[in-house]
């Protein structure tokens, strides 16, 4: 019994060790492996800070402990009688001024980084539209997922952010029923989704650090926004630029939903027609939908936003969403029974975009259309 | 007229006298009482938490229960626990400490005690009556809006009935320090934890109102109707992000502010040194109490306010690290060459100094607005704001009530379990927090009800809800070592502690009800410590002894408590199945009584005013006889004691 | 006994008997210190107003410059600062000792602000038949909430002098009675003065 408690302890010690030493959390999900320029300077910015407040917790601890250490009544005994000191001008002005040069030089990289990452002047050309020079995404928050539509082209998915690196990839931000926050801590800080307007900001991406987590970064909803807040994940697919362009154009060329070839899935198809297709598209467009994009809903890394993408978690989604994530707004919205539920994921699970179909000069083209409007 | 002294009064005499004593010994009890309660609640609701925390993908409480159970954590710990608490020793020791009689508006404190019980109960009864509030202590006015059921209404209605308690005993005390301060107590020879008081005070004057009418707001929107928060309808919900941090960051400092005066107070008596720097600790007070009005926004750095106003939030922000650096290095000073004994009150108070230190240089760090669009609303934040107020503010509380048991009760908790208690509360704080730092640079936000495996949060929120279980063991240590005292009921006699250095451990103890037979000179700072160096240790008396006149109890402040408390159900239920209603209440069964109980309760409490601003209430007198016989007696009881 | 302390023969009468105690000194910085809450009360929702003004649905709803009527707002401030002038006298004879002038002052005070809310109940009456009302817009509310908070306080001080009144008729003056109705004048100042930066900020900037 005991022995097996000392055994706990140890691993407990040396779990509690490696972490501190490792200290940075995962490469795709930590705010301490910044992933582009963005991430970098606020994390330079913790790193400066952090070295100030250091220096500051030591000079005080190390005055702390002298000041306890000498005093002890045990040690200088009951009959001590401590010298009554009013108080001393010289010492105030010396911890007044001390850390009042230590904020300075903690507040001019604070300032200049505030304005630097607020600066979205980039976002619209000389007349004030969308400049189609930069990647634009309009995030749309809603209870408890996540729209994405792409500025320039038109295309909307859902849940699964695809962005390209080496650039800065601008966001427009707005919450859909209640205020979320968007966060993808390993690129850079949080900018709330409000309910009464749109915020702008940008993230950076860089491409080696894109390999580093295997070009998937999580991305977390981080303001309160009801029960499954804490389900409200995403994933960042960050790809080369042509790979990024190769999957827009594969994106855009879908005009008609993808058509299930046979057996269960087009069964599947037809009741998604009758029961679901309200709310869901299966075409990269509508943005503002009731429910999530599923274009290309086979191409998902998740089912729900957080659990592993395959049939089973899908069926199980759809039979009883409530369960899987409470609160939201797809339970209750169609009746289908457990055999045409099976028909529909099988059929969900087909819609696979295919790879490299698209021609990206295509969407060079409406780029430059829209460039001479 | 008098009290009923010495004599065993029976239960229901006792009860009755404290449903009406405007006495602020007795209310300090009350105020102990109701805010420990609340106190033990919101650290079950924290075990809570941190059972559902301690391993991945845990389904101990559903997610709507969690958000629930969050946001009763972070209200009732802040309204009903830490504030009440602090009342407690204000009540207690603020006049003593000034050479009062009693607080300036005696009625009115009793009021204050009463509201604030009322809406504490209020508030809580949300958990029987069909769920409680649940959008977080912050309450966001989208998701507050969206909430179905009634428990956001709880929270509003609750909060405003024991928001305005609060609000009357922060008049009180202001007017109490600026007028009742015996002769010879300057305003610099205040004591450090009257001066906090004092600030802090008007602090509630200045922050209550602005949180009033952003409840106002949102009663209104829920219950009324009205369209303040209701985007399509024109409104705005950033305007209740900005009212309540215009209240909610002076809170910090309504809270923390009495906690460094307390531990000023500690750290003097157990050096036996006089504070050193107390004209600097007394500017370091007011700065801190000014600045924490300009800096709100920095609660909402990611809000989209523009870099312009990140930025001079950041810089006001950091502005505030200056006079809390001040404290720091004053209070380090004081100690340093003193005469330190470990009692439990000091061992919270030097404790306290690191741990503090922790959860200030980390919201010097949140300062940096591009770092804190990383940190905000993640655990660090969690972690930041627990250093800060379970290190600074319930560490005084803690340390205050081993500190002040002895005037509070007559008796002394035992010193034994207290050094345990305080030992393992400390090794459970750093267990609990600390590693939240980390958790939030590693992704995890905060207010999760779950997080999935193999994101690596594991191990560090098991660590977590370990520290978390010790100090609930710490706790209920405290709790073993009360009730034990209580029953042992050794009496101890004035000062002690045997350092007292201020007027109130000149007192014999317990105080008589109207505390000073004879009004007292002050002749200096720490003016008992001055008359023990000098004399022999007795107060000079400003004059005679002389007829005291003193306020009549009332049962009034609990009428008017109760009124609201009736009319808050019929708000609550208003909107139920109106046409009107927004869609959170709109499906729920009509309550045709709801006006009516409105109507009622409002009737009670404005009757009861009427009845109080009709009637004469003139006090009634001590006479000098009788001020002489108690004198005699203590006198006789004192030599006997020797 | 006690009541021997607060009838003071009118030889002795105080300059100023209102702070002539302990509990009228304590009453009268509790009371400024209430003010000082009160004021930032108000700024909250002059700044929430300020937020909403003029944040309606759609194009069909009323805006500020279409409602406000400046004639009648300025009466109704003639009528409040009028009244405020009357509970200066008010106070003026309370502190002379002449107890029958103070009552009918304050009476005249409370008929002015009477006055003074008959027509703001005019006006909201007007406002809500022609659409402008509560749930009507978010600028409706704020409008609502912030007059409607004024008014409240109105007619709080309007029932709190006529008690002071009624109940002080057969107790006559003393350093007592003056407290309370020192205080109450107190208020109505800061009533009118409110009603000033409603004058101004809402009504005057509202049809600019």
């Amino acid at each position: 019994m005991k022995n097996s408690w000392t055994k706990t302890k140890f691993i407990m010690l040396m779990s509690v060790l490696t972490m501190f030493l490792a200290g940075c959390g995962e490469n795709h999900l930590s705010a301490l492996k910044p992933a582009g320029e963005v991430g970098r300077q606020q994390f330079n910015l913790m790193v400066i800070s952090i070295a100030i407040m250091v220096l500051v917790i030591v000079v005080v601890t190390v005055a702390f402990s002298i000041a306890v250490f000498k005093s002890r009544r045990s040690q200088l005994g009951e009959s001590f009688k401590p010298k009554q000191i009013a108080g001393n001008h010289t010492l105030e002005v010396i911890w007044t001024s001390i850390p009042i040069v230590l904020l300075i030089i903690l507040a001019i990289p604070t300032v200049y980084f505030t304005f630097q990452q607020g600066d979205t002047t980039e976002m619209v050309n000389a007349k004030g539209e969308p400049n189609q020079d930069v990647t634009i995404i309009n995030v749309t928050a809603h209870q408890y997922w996540w729209e994405f539509e792409y500025e320039h082209e038109g295309v909307v998915t859902s849940q699964d952010l695809v962005v390209p690196t080496g650039e800065k990839v601008f966001f427009n931000l707005k919450g859909a029923d209640v205020k979320h926050s968007f966060w993808i801590p390993a690129a850079g800080g949080k900018l709330d989704t409000n309910v009464d307007g749109v915020n702008s900001f940008f993230l950076v991406f860089d491409d080696d650090k894109a390999q580093d987590a295997d070009r998937l970064f999580y991305g977390k909803c981080a303001e309160l926004c009801g029960p499954s807040h804490a389900l409200m994940d995403f994933k960042v697919k960050a790809l080369e630029k042509d790979d990024y362009e190769q999957w827009l154009a594969d994106m855009k060329q879908i005009e008609e939903p993808l058509q299930a070839d046979a057996g269960d899935a087009k069964e599947g198809q037809e009741i998604f027609n009758n029961s679901c297709i309200g709310c869901h598209a299966v075409t990269p467009t509508g943005a503002g939908a009731v429910g999530p994009n599923l274009t290309n809903f086979g191409d998902r890394e998740l089912v729900a936003g957080y659990l592993e993408h395959n049939k089973e978690n899908l069926v199980d989604w759809i039979k009883d969403p409530e369960t899987l994530k409470p609160g939201n707004k797809m339970t209750g919205k169609y009746q289908l029974n457990d055999e045409e539920i099976e028909k529909v994921a099988e059929y969900l699970m087909t819609l696979k975009v295919d790879e490299g179909t698209g021609d990206k000069s295509k969407l060079r083209e409406t780029k430059d259309e829209g460039g001479d409007k | 007229m008098a009290q009923v002294k010495g004599k065993k009064a029976g239960f229901g005499a006792v009860l009755w006298d404290y449903l009406t004593t405007v006495d602020h010994k007795k209310i300090a009890i009350l105020y102990l009482i109701a805010g420990g309660f609340f106190f033990a609640l919101g650290g079950i609701e924290a075990m809570l938490i941190r059972a559902q925390l301690a391993i991945p993908n845990n389904d101990f409480l559903s997610a709507g229960l969690f958000n629930e159970v969050i946001t009763m954590h972070g209200t009732t710990m802040i309204f009903l626990a830490a504030m009440p608490l602090l009342f407690a020793f204000m009540n207690a020791v603020v006049p003593l400490q000034i050479g009062a009689r009693d607080v300036a508006f005696p009625f009115l404190n009793s009021l204050g005690v009463w509201l604030f019980i009322f809406g504490g109960i209020f508030l809580n009864l949300s958990w029987f009556l069909g769920g409680a509030p649940d959008a977080g202590w912050t309450s966001y006015a989208s998701l507050s809006i969206a909430s179905p059921g009634h428990g956001i209404d709880f929270y509003a209605v609750g909060l405003q009935i024991a928001g305005a308690g609060t609000l009357i005993s922060g008049i009180n005390f202001a007017t109490t320090i600026i007028t009742m301060r015996a002769p010879g107590m300057t305003y610099m020879r205040m004591p450090l934890f009257t001066w906090t008081t004092l600030v802090a005070a008007i602090l509630i004057v200045f922050a209550f109102p602005p949180l009033t009418i952003g409840v106002f707001l949102m009663i209104f929107d829920r219950m009324f109707g009205s369209n303040f928060f209701i985007v399509e309808a024109g409104g705005n919900t950033i305007i209740w992000e900005h009212l309540f941090w215009i209240f909610g960051h002076p809170e910090v400092y309504i809270l923390i502010l009495p906690a460094f005066g307390m531990f000023s107070e500690i750290f003097s008596v157990f050096s036996r040194k006089r504070l050193f720097g107390y004209s600097a600790m007394v500017f370091a007070t007011v700065l801190i109490g000014f600045f924490g009005f300009m800096v709100w926004a920095h609660h909402m750095f990611t809000v989209g306010l523009g870099p312009t106003a990140n930025a001079i939030f950041a810089l006001a922000t950091m502005a505030i690290a200056v006079p809390t650096g001040i404290k720091i290095f004053n209070w380090i000073a004081t100690i340093w060459g003193g005469s330190i004994e470990f009692t439990t009150p000091m061992l919270y108070a030097l404790a306290f100094i690191p741990s503090f230190v922790m959860g200030g240089v980390t919201g010097i760090m949140q300062a940096a607005a591009p770092a804190d669009y990383q940190y905000h609303d993640s655990y660090f934040i969690v972690a930041h704001f627990h250093y800060v107020i379970v290190g600074g503010v319930v560490f005084a509380l803690l340390a205050g009530l081993h500190f002040y048991w002895p005037i509070m009760t007559g008796t002394m908790l035992s010193e034994k379990l207290g050094k345990l208690e305080m030992v393992i509360f400390f090794i459970g704080f750093h267990c609990t927090f600390l590693i939240q730092h980390w958790l939030g640079l590693w992704g995890m936000p905060r207010r999760v009800f779950t997080y999935l495996d193999g994101q690596g949060y594991n191990a560090a929120n098991m660590i977590s809800s370990i520290g978390a279980a010790l100090m609930a063991v710490a706790v209920i240590i405290l709790l073993i070592n009360i009730i034990k005292t209580l029953v042992k009921n050794e009496k101890v006699g004035r000062d002690p502690w045997g350092d007292g250095r201020t007027l109130e451990w000149s007192l014999p103890i317990p105080a008589p009800y109207y505390n000073f037979a004879q009004t007292p000179l002050i002749r200096g700072i720490d003016v008992l410590a001055l008359e023990k160096e000098e004399g022999d240790g007795t107060i000079p008396s400003a004059g005679p002894v002389e007829p005291i006149h003193m306020p009549n109890n009332s049962f009034i402040p609990f009428m008017i408590s109760l009124g609201l408390f009736i009319a808050g159900f019929g708000a609550l239920y208003f909107a139920s199945g109106k046409p009107w209603a927004i869609d959170a209440v709109a499906d729920l069964p009509v309550r045709p009584w709801a006006l009516y109980v409105l109507i009622a309760g409002l009737a009670i409490t404005f009757i009861s005013m009427g009845v109080r601003s009709w009637k004469d209430d003139l006090g009634y007198y001590i006479t000098k006889e009788e001020l002489e016989a108690d004198l005699r007696e203590l006198e006789a009881r004192e030599r006997g004691a020797n | 006994m006690a009541e021997m302390r607060y009838n003071v023969p009118n030889d002795q009468w105080p300059v100023h008997p209102e702070k002539a105690t302990l509990e009228g000194r304590n009453k009268f910085v509790g009371f400024w210190t209430f003010l000082a809450g009160e004021t930032v009360l108000f700024a909250s929702l002059f700044a929430t107003y300020l937020a909403l003004k003029d944040q309606v649905p759609s194009q069909d709803h009323l805006v500020a410059a279409e409602l406000y009527h400046l004639e009648l707002a300025f009466v109704m401030t003639m009528f409040l600062l009028t009244s405020s002038l009357t509970s200066v006298f008010a106070v003026y004879h309370m502190r002379n000792n002449n107890f029958g002038k103070m009552q009918l002052w304050l009476g005249i005070t409370v008929l002015l602000g009477a006055g003074f809310l008959a027509l703001e109940i005019y006006e909201f009456v007007e406002y809500v038949s022609i659409g402008h009302t509560f749930r009507s817009s978010a600028f409706g509310s704020a409008f609502y909430f912030l007059i409607g908070t004024h008014g409240f306080h109105v007619i709080v001080g309007l029932i709190w002098i006529t008690l002071l009144i009624i109940r002080n008729a057969n107790r006559g003056l003393s350093v007592y009675t003056a407290a309370k109705v020192n205080t109450a004048s107190l208020y109505w100042h800061f009533i009118d003065v409110v009603w000033v930066f409603i004058f101004t900020i809402v009504y005057l900037l509202g049809v600019l």
